[in-house]
């Protein structure tokens, strides 16, 4: 209840007047500042698990797009090409199944999979319990593969290092648009399945003009993990990133 | 409905701090909502009602002071309102700008009953 007015939840009004802390002081009440991230619970366990992946050389890579743009084949062609080059391991998000990990333990690679149920992201807290039965080697590259959803994951740090957001050619060009808070949050910008440009009708140029509008330090890398066109850029990327331990 | 986690997670915090002061109730609880976060006040609002029976925020009061986005341009420092997260300057046209504020996500106060 309101305790300027009285008003309370079944008396819905308009709330004009100021709520003065100091008068409700002369009433007993206590008044708590807070002022305090609703996020913190999550941002402090995004902290966590980035110096676990820091103090290990551990690059975590938070993969995230809509359903179906890619991530899993991506992947699963990263993990098969570079195999003995780099090492890997995967954490899945899905609502349901384990469809993703058994494609990723196909490949050889270590993976976990979590299953979100009905929640619509991953979360810090999510990771950090994968990662404690994961047993993760050092000098290595995790991929954090997020619930298919252009949206929610946005606004969920996990710890990654580079959050690399995945788009096809099969989507709209203007989803960096329609959905900005991704594209602002994102480090890297995939645009998947350029081997079916000829077919859709998708303006690559736009795209990338959007992308960079919504976040001018974006980088944007083209491939098509079918036809294996673009793959190269994007494995110098990775190694780009990768610190060789001294 | 990343929403529901953001209501659930304003739960948890005011629990947190309510029972540092031994309340069982919160009468009024204050939030900063920027207009440039990712929330969707219409969701917010749906999983606020759901999020809170059978919690001590069951009966509060909520005030949400929605914070305006506020953007200055990298490369000529003009000040300007930023609606969407993909406006540029009004006076150069970049896009090169650092938010000032509207990213605000914050639980500023409780009120408690005595």
């Amino acid at each position: 209840m309101c305790a300027t007015c009285g008003c309370g939840p079944t008396s819905p009004h308009e709330h004009d007047h100021g709520h003065s802390h100091g008068d409700n002081q002369k009433t007993g009440k206590t008044i708590v500042d807070v002022e305090q991230d609703i996020l913190q619970e999550n941002n402090l366990l995004a902290a966590r698990n980035r110096g676990f992946f820091e103090g290990r050389n551990i690059l975590a890579i938070n993969l995230v797009s809509s359903p179906g743009s890619g991530k899993t084949s991506l992947l699963e062609r990263t993990l098969t090409d570079l195999k003995g080059e780099l090492s890997f391991a995967v954490i899945e998000g899905d609502q349901q199944t384990a469809n993703d990990a058994d494609r990723i333990h196909a490949t050889g690679t270590k993976v976990t999979q979590i299953n979100t149920g009905k929640g619509c992201h991953l979360d810090a807290h999510m990771v950090l319990h994968a990662v404690q039965g994961m047993k993760l080697q050092a000098d290595s590259i995790l991929f954090i593969e997020n619930v298919g959803n252009l949206v929610c994951p946005a606004m969920f740090d996990l710890g990654e290092q580079e959050r690399a957001v995945v788009i096809s050619v099969t989507e709209g060009d203007d989803k960096p648009l329609k959905y900005p808070d991704m594209f602002h949050s994102s480090t890297l910008c995939i645009i998947n399945k350029i081997d079916l440009l000829p077919y859709v009708n998708f303006n690559i140029e736009k795209c990338k003009e959007y992308a960079r509008k919504v976040n001018p330090s974006l980088e944007i890398i083209e491939l098509s993990c079918t036809s294996g066109e673009g793959m190269q850029q994007w494995y110098d990327w990775l190694k780009s990133k990768v610190l060789t331990p001294a | 409905m990343h929403e529901l986690s953001i209501v659930m997670s304003i739960v948890d915090l005011a629990t947190k701090e309510a029972a540092k002061h031994h309340a069982t109730a919160i009468e009024e609880i204050e939030l900063d909502i920027g207009c440039l976060t990712g929330i969707e006040m219409d969701s917010f609002e749906f999983a606020w009602k759901q999020g809170i029976k059978r919690t001590i925020l069951e009966n509060a009061t909520k005030k949400v002071n929605r914070i305006e986005g506020k953007a200055k341009c990298s490369d000529c420092n003009t000040h300007f309102d930023m609606l969407q997260l993909y406006d540029s300057c009004p006076n150069c046209n970049s896009h090169l700008a650092v938010i000032i504020s509207g990213k605000e996500l914050k639980l500023k106060s409780l009120v408690l009953p005595d």
